[in-house]
């Protein structure tokens, strides 16, 4: 891999230079020129796409009945509650949340391994966003060139109304994008008015500018800046690929020596600089794999372009693995650049190994989540039973020599309904449970109620009769019967006595 | 003492002009960013200092009038304010008809937990639990004045031996030992008669001793039995539950030496609706009754 950057700053003059060397380097400002073509048209749609759905979910609506939030995707802080289409989950249960960023990490490396940086170069919101301020800025300053110029350009009339306008468009986008934000925490609708006439609370207006903040920085004026120096993935993303992944490459092979369209002895590569001119992250591709490439595959479009306008075989640079390459180049060595040595070059390519030892284990990794996430929801408990036995007093001695222990009891039932059941206390030693404020059904059994969507809680005082000898710990079970005498949930805690050989 | 400025020849940096025992100083100034946000707090401060009470003085409190103490005021009458509407239900309603009800019952047990923790818990413990030498277990089931929702919510509003309330619980008993009314030995014999009532006696002559010094000084409040009388607040003596220390010469102390305890009168202190909801707490701590 070549690690000298094409920006050509970092001078390498031996070891003395080096200790001068600033570890600082100011911004070069990178103006890509717009292209055409199946990358460019591929990035459009996933753009298309991945802003619809960021901008557009919260306003999915979802009946989950009366006092039920109507909103298909909202995380509602304040009741503590994340809904999902179908699911909904209780804080407790984040876990789910975990698993899911667990699944996209996983499939990020997956992805990486078999087709290079994708995820950077088309799917990631600071490509996204980039793309779509580079696309207004274009709108409004023009091209690669006309930029350049208006840049240089004194401050005259023209070109502050155009910079005004420009970071105005930016700004309204980055609003739209804080704003939506805000809409995933909140009912979109109720939300949308409440921001607009001033109602929200101070806390929605600090999310709102901090991400309308973050879009406008990052997308207008870091750009590159936030792949290159402020992102982890870059520096270890290195470590999914191997020699079988599909990266952007130049084939040098086949490309060099560059020069002049004119003349002899030169390869396809007629130095144009289209692919540098276009590229977001302002590299030359031509350097080889280099951590500044985010992958988008753009150049592929700019040096195909230029390849069809020279009626030469497209391909100069395209998604290729890193075997290949070295096929190719070892096939081609001795060959003098000529349109025989492109043909024998592509002739001695392979199909790319997906399935190998790296992404089978990616796979494996990727369902065996994916079945515990699966396992899990669906032997997810809708009732769950919580006991907190009383810390202080451990235990209290009755005035007949008995021994009580008293537990709070939270019975949470995440169903809609809520209901009856029965609940049961098992244990070696011989017990009495009473439930403060519910009815007794038989020995050791109370009816309970529970609240639909919500915690019913329960005092429960466990006697032992005075003569009954017991350990200082003695295991006991609480358990929750439905209607048909089933265990619906069951939790264990203890019975605490006196030290010593038990009470008197 | 600052001598020559000069440049270091290595790093390119001036040096500070000082220098010890050959050893000088590099001038490696702060990083302005750093400089920046320095006077930046200097502006800060002073436009903090002309719109708050920054200074303690008396008097000086800033343009904007602002005071700590009335923004404090301000949340606890917002607070308040939000739970009016259930502190009045809570007020209006008795201790019985509180815990009736689901609604009012989690209110009060809330309420009544942090009113106890801050107003109780140094006595009797964190979770009632009491403790030896005259601060009453609430969680056990034997009680001194009574453990109805009425007779907990009298104890609370009046205290006892308080000198707080007219309607407060009083109860005297007599210094027998120091007023010469029994001996020191008495006094342990009716000690070891006591412990007999819940079969903890060990010196069956001293029982005998004991009983009929018991039947004559003790009987006409504690009962013949011992079992107490709420009315007039004397403990159970036949149980297993002690207020103080259990053992013969600790009661034999008591007897000759009593110490009385003593609890405040919170009707006073708290206002009604607290009252209530401490009520409910402490009766569903256990010992509660019907």
């Amino acid at each position: 891999m070549n690690d000298v950057t094409a920006r050509g700053k970092l001078k390498s003059a031996g070891p003395v230079a080096a200790a001068d060397q600033p570890l600082y380097a100011n911004r070069q400002k990178v103006y890509p020129k717009a292209v055409s073509g199946p990358v460019r048209r591929a990035k459009w749609a996933v753009l298309v796409a991945c802003l619809a759905l960021y901008y557009l979910a919260p306003l999915i609506r979802w009946d989950r009945g009366p006092n039920q939030p109507d909103q298909a995707i909202l995380v509602d802080i304040g009741n503590g509650r994340l809904y999902f289409f179908w699911f909904e989950i209780w804080p407790q249960e984040v876990y789910y949340l975990t698993g899911l960023l667990v699944l996209g990490a996983i499939a990020l490396f997956a992805a990486t391994s078999l087709f290079g940086r994708v995820w950077c170069g088309f799917a990631c919101p600071q490509t996204v966003w980039t793309d779509l301020f580079m696309w207004v800025e274009r709108l409004i300053q023009g091209d690669r060139n006309e930029r350049m110029k208006l840049d240089k350009a004194p401050w005259t009339a023209a070109k502050w109304r155009k910079k005004i306008v420009t970071h105005a468009a930016w700004l309204g986008i980055a609003a739209a994008t804080g704003g939506a934000w805000i809409m995933y925490f909140n009912d979109a609708p109720t939300m949308t008015v409440a921001l607009f006439t001033g109602q929200a609370s101070l806390e929605v207006y600090f999310f709102f500018g901090l991400f309308t903040a973050t879009t406008y920085v990052l997308a207008g004026w870091a750009r590159e800046q936030v792949c290159t120096y402020m992102c982890p993935w870059p520096r270890f993303q290195a470590a999914m690929l191997d020699e079988n992944s599909l990266v952007v490459s130049y084939r040098a092979w086949r490309g060099e020596p560059r020069g002049k369209l004119k003349g002899e002895g030169h390869g396809d590569c007629v130095d144009c600089m289209a692919c540098v001119n276009v590229c977001p992250t302002g590299i030359d591709i031509r350097d080889g794999q280099q951590l500044e490439c985010i992958g988008c595959g753009l150049c592929i479009d700019a040096c195909d372009d230029i390849m069809a306008k020279l009626d030469r075989p497209k391909g100069l640079i395209a998604f290729e693995t890193l075997k290949n390459i070295a096929a190719s180049e070892t096939a081609t060595r001795s060959m003098p650049p000529c349109a025989a040595r492109t043909a024998t070059g592509m002739g001695v390519r392979h199909v790319p190994r997906f399935i190998r030892a790296r992404t089978i284990l990616y796979a494996a990794v990727l369902s065996s989540v994916m079945a515990v996430m699966l396992g899990t929801w669906m032997l997810r408990q809708e009732v769950t039973l919580a006991v907190l036995r009383d810390r202080a007093p451990l235990f209290v001695s009755l005035a007949d020599g008995g021994i009580r222990n008293a537990y709070t009891l939270k019975i949470a039932n995440k169903a809609r309904d809520g209901g009856e059941l029965t609940l049961v206390l098992e244990s070696p030693a011989r017990l009495q449970m009473t439930v403060q404020e519910a009815q007794e059904t038989g020995p050791n059994r109370f009816r309970v109620t529970t609240r639909g969507d919500g915690i019913t809680q329960w005092r429960v005082l466990a006697t032992l009769p005075p003569g009954e000898r017991t350990r200082e710990s003695t295991p006991v079970t609480f358990r929750l019967l439905d209607a048909r005498g089933r265990t619906v949930v069951r939790t264990d805690s203890v019975f605490l006595g006196p030290h010593g050989e038990g009470h008197r | 003492m600052p001598t020559k400025i000069e440049k270091d020849a290595l790093t390119g940096t001036d040096t500070t002009g000082h220098e010890w025992d050959g050893l000088k100083e590099l001038n490696t100034p702060l990083p302005k960013w750093w400089l920046y946000l320095l006077y930046v707090t200097i502006a800060f401060s002073a436009v903090w200092v002309v719109l708050y009470p920054a200074f303690p003085f008396k008097g000086w409190t800033g343009v904007t009038g602002w005071v700590a103490r009335e923004a404090v005021v301000q949340d606890v009458a917002a607070a308040n304010a939000r739970m009016a509407p259930m502190m009045n239900r809570i007020r209006e309603a008795t201790p019985q008809q509180i815990a009736a009800d689901p609604e009012l019952r989690s209110f009060a047990m809330a309420g009544g937990r942090i009113a106890f923790a801050n107003n109780c818990a140094g006595c009797h413990g964190a979770g009632g639990q009491g403790a030896v030498g005259g601060f009453p277990s609430l969680a056990d089931d034997d009680w001194i004045w009574g453990g109805t929702h009425d007779a907990i919510r009298a104890t609370i509003q009046h205290g006892i031996r308080a000198g707080e309330s007219d309607e407060e619980r009083v109860s005297v008993m007599p210094r027998f030992v120091a007023d010469g009314v029994l001996t020191l030995a008495q006094a342990s014999d009716a000690a070891e008669f006591v412990l007999s009532l819940s079969g903890r006696a060990t010196d069956q002559a001293a029982v005998e001793r004991g009983k009929p010094l018991f039947a004559e000084n003790c009987v006409s409040c504690h009962g013949e039995n011992g079992e107490g009388n709420r009315d007039v607040g004397a403990p159970r003596l036949n149980d297993r539950v002690w207020l103080h220390a259990s053992d013969r010469a600790s009661i034999a102390r008591y007897i000759a030496n009593p110490r009385l305890g003593v609890m405040p009168a919170w009707g006073g202190r708290l206002d009604p609706a607290t009252v209530n909801m401490l009520t409910v707490y402490v009766h569903a701590l256990g010992g509660g009754e019907n």
